[in-house]
């Protein structure tokens, strides 16, 4: 969820940045203000070597959010479920990347109109636009990753909207943080202040409390607007705070704003905790670990079901029992979950599948 | 001289202006698309299969050309907002900003009076938006008339101002929970789509904001070459030296200006607010304010030439979603740029060519 948010804010911000050096080039000099296509490979319908059976194969079309392919995030993720359906489930896909504000509908429109069985919004923001096209087209399936939903909403039968339990996530990686800190206080980094991110804040502090009953989470959100994803310097600051005041471990659910929290990790020598993928690479001996989002099952699992003819309709959630968020563990981060601490985070994993150990979410 | 020769230079000076007129826009057309197919060559995919793909889901359809109209409709606003102020040589580059501003007030007011009846509704929501627009056009301008601050610099930096604002305000006050969109106006402040009366239509989501677009482009017309204040405006932007001697208000023509420049900047959000999805949402703008001063450019900020310039937009945004399944997004905005480059190398070429013939003439009985 958080992984949408950032895209949009932040892209809206580049892309207004963008506009007026191009507004600029207009009036100073005649510079090209076109840029080069900044995705790799850009496969487009994929799938043109159809596999030759007697029948065609089964068709996909996903609508990426606004940060587009490329994000190493979100979207990202999204691909990687929808090429690993095409090698093991053997179905052709076809995306689009449509820009920030009115397109998302009739990107989905021209999906649903085409050769696509199965339509996927990636991004609650798609989360009215596909409501309003999956009623156009009932012989059509959709799914819609991170959909927003209030209990008891009606959801068209042709459509599934795919939610994760990221509090459950946060707990673990929270109860890793309580066995390792070494100061018993450690720090919590959001984006922007919102029910979304408050539901990381309510995982990490529970999963720690629950391993440390004593110990101290500190808690920064770096604003109340979108450009809070996408602020490294704020998050710097804000990690630093909390490093002068003992953290020495930081989970951060902020986007690009982690970027900062990682810096700062750098500097004073402490652990930061990534968000939604792997961010490993990122400050390589400074991350403890990623709480990840796994996008990509989810997308693989229901282009799946739909092409066995099982698509469900209606809202599911993604929690550690269904294998929709976990944290990374291998031989990145094994110098510090050693055998002993693992056990003790995988017994809360599985107090969590259980039921035994109900995990807040605000 | 005779008549014959008389009639000849007529017809010379008409065959000159239509090719100034004309040829710019049509050359570059040409040149950029030449291009594209072969950037399309280049990367692999088939340029016939991306000009038939482009052509059937745009011109060639019914819905492809009610979505090129749609993409065109805030176009329009924008354009007409740069073209308005430049007529007093004002660059406005904070459109953007001021159609953020004034479609936040626009969501506000069409969702605050639950009592007002269609039409009523509408043009209560289109006063907000245009007002507070054009309060956030004054600024520049009267700090333009005042200080003498260059409406560039303060119109770039208010856009940032402009999205901060609107993301407080949005975030802190008028968002729904979970989500980065404001409540929806009420139905007396919604603009009816095509669709509602002609089902060919079906899903696209053209509206009446069409309309009020090309209403807002003959009138600026009219306007601005029929009433003395329209004149005024043209007066200072041709010299404000010669303004200043003929005794114009210049400070509150230049106020005036970016404050009308603003409001018109505003109601390009009417298409999305009241005439699509009913609310205001987070990059809403989708960069019109800023692509405005792009359809200003090539409509040589004649008011009745931004419509088709504003089609002409319209349709490379919306095609580039159509081949978005063949060929990179950038693709397209690449193809803009180009576009425009040629368009303006071209126009300053054509402008220079009589000079440069008479130039030729002049020298030609010195040559052997």
């Amino acid at each position: 969820m958080r992984g949408v948010l950032r895209g949009g804010p932040s892209t809206m911000v580049r892309g207004g940045a963008r506009w007026i050096a191009f507004g600029l080039a207009l009036f100073l000099s005649p510079g090209c203000g076109g840029e080069g296509a900044k995705k790799d490979g850009h496969a487009g319908a994929d799938g043109s070597a159809a596999k030759s059976g007697g029948t065609a194969p089964y068709h996909v079309g996903l609508v990426f959010d606004v940060g587009g392919l490329g994000d190493k995030s979100f979207n990202d993720a999204a691909y990687r479920g929808l090429q690993k359906a095409k090698t093991e489930l053997g179905i052709e896909f076809e995306y689009l990347e449509p820009g920030e504000g009115s397109e998302r509908d009739a990107a989905l429109r021209q999906l649903a109109s085409g050769k696509a069985q199965l339509v996927f919004g990636v991004g609650f923001l798609f989360t009215d636009d596909i409501k309003k096209v999956a009623a156009e087209y009932p012989d059509k399936k959709f799914a819609c990753i991170d959909y927003t939903w209030q209990e008891g909403e009606p959801v068209p039968a042709n459509l599934a909207g795919i939610k994760f339990r990221e509090e459950e996530g946060s707990a673990l990686v929270g109860a890793l943080s309580a066995l390792l800190s070494k100061s018993g206080t450690v720090g919590f980094v959001g984006g922007m202040d919102i029910p979304l991110i408050h539901k990381f804040e309510a995982g990490y502090r529970a999963g720690f409390l629950a391993e440390k009953a004593d110990g101290k989470v500190l808690v920064n959100y770096a604003g109340v607007t979108g450009e809070a994803f996408a602020n490294p310097a704020k998050g710097k600051e804000l990690a630093l705070a909390q490093i002068d005041r003992g953290a020495d471990i930081i989970f951060h659910a902020s986007g690009s704003t982690g970027l900062g929290v990682f810096e700062a990790a750098r500097e004073r020598k402490v652990l930061a905790i990534g968000v939604d993928s792997d961010q490993q690479a990122e400050a390589p001996g400074f991350i403890l670990t990623s709480m990840v989002k796994q996008v990509d099952v989810a997308v693989f699992e229901s282009v799946k079901s739909a092409k066995a003819g099982s698509f469900q309709g209606g809202v599911r959630v993604l929690g550690l029992k269904e294998g929709g968020v976990d944290y990374i563990n291998d031989a990145n981060n094994a110098q510090w979950i050693t055998p002993e601490v693992k056990a003790k985070v995988e017994a809360l994993r599985a107090e969590i599948i259980a039921g035994s150990f109900p995990v807040p979410s605000k | 001289m005779s008549d014959r020769e008389i009639t000849n230079l007529r017809l010379q000076a008409f065959a000159l202006s239509t090719l100034q007129t004309v040829g710019p826009v049509a050359a570059s057309i040409a040149l950029g698309l030449g291009l594209a197919g072969l950037l399309v060559a280049l990367l692999g995919a088939s340029p016939t299969q991306f000009f038939t793909t482009l052509w059937a889901g745009t011109l060639g359809s019914t819905y492809g050309f009610s979505q090129v109209l749609f993409k065109a409709t805030p176009l329009i606003f924008t354009g007409l907002a740069v073209a308005l102020a430049f007529q007093a040589r004002l660059f406005n580059i904070g459109a953007e900003g001021q159609m953020v501003i004034g479609g936040l007030a626009m969501a506000w007011a069409g969702a605050s009076f639950p009592g007002l009846p269609f039409p009523l509704g509408v043009i209560e929501a289109l006063a907000f938006g245009a007002l507070a627009g054009g309060l956030w056009g004054a600024i520049p301008g009267l700090l333009k008339a005042r200080t003498g601050a260059h409406e560039v610099i303060v119109t770039i930096m208010l856009n940032f101002v402009a999205l901060a604002l609107a993301n407080y305000l949005l975030a802190n006050h008028l968002a729904l929970p979970e989500t980065v969109r404001s409540a929806e106006v009420t139905a007396g402040a919604t603009l009816p789509r095509f669709s509602d009366f002609w089902s060919a239509l079906r899903g696209s989501p053209l509206n009446l904001a069409l309309l009020l677009g090309v209403a807002a482009a003959i009138l600026l017309e009219l306007w601005s070459n029929r009433t003395p204040v329209g004149f005024s405006l043209r007066v200072l932007g041709e010299g404000p030296k010669q303004a200043r001697y003929a005794g114009l208000p210049l400070a509150r023509l230049t106020v005036f200006a970016m404050t009308a420049s603003g409001a018109l900047a505003a109601l390009a959000g009417s298409n999305f607010i009241l005439g699509y999805k009913h609310y205001y949402e987070e990059g809403f703008s989708a960069g019109a304010g800023f692509q405005g001063i792009a359809v200003a450019l090539l409509a040589r900020n004649r008011p009745i030439w931004i419509v088709p310039s504003a089609i002409f937009f319209g349709l490379l945004s919306y095609g580039g979603l159509v081949v978005n399944s063949i060929v990179p997004r950038e693709l397209i905005d690449l193809l803009e740029a180009v576009i425009l480059l040629f368009f303006i190398v071209f126009d300053r070429m054509l402008r220079t060519l009589p000079d440069r013939l008479l130039l030729l003439r002049a020298r030609a009985p010195e040559t052997p």
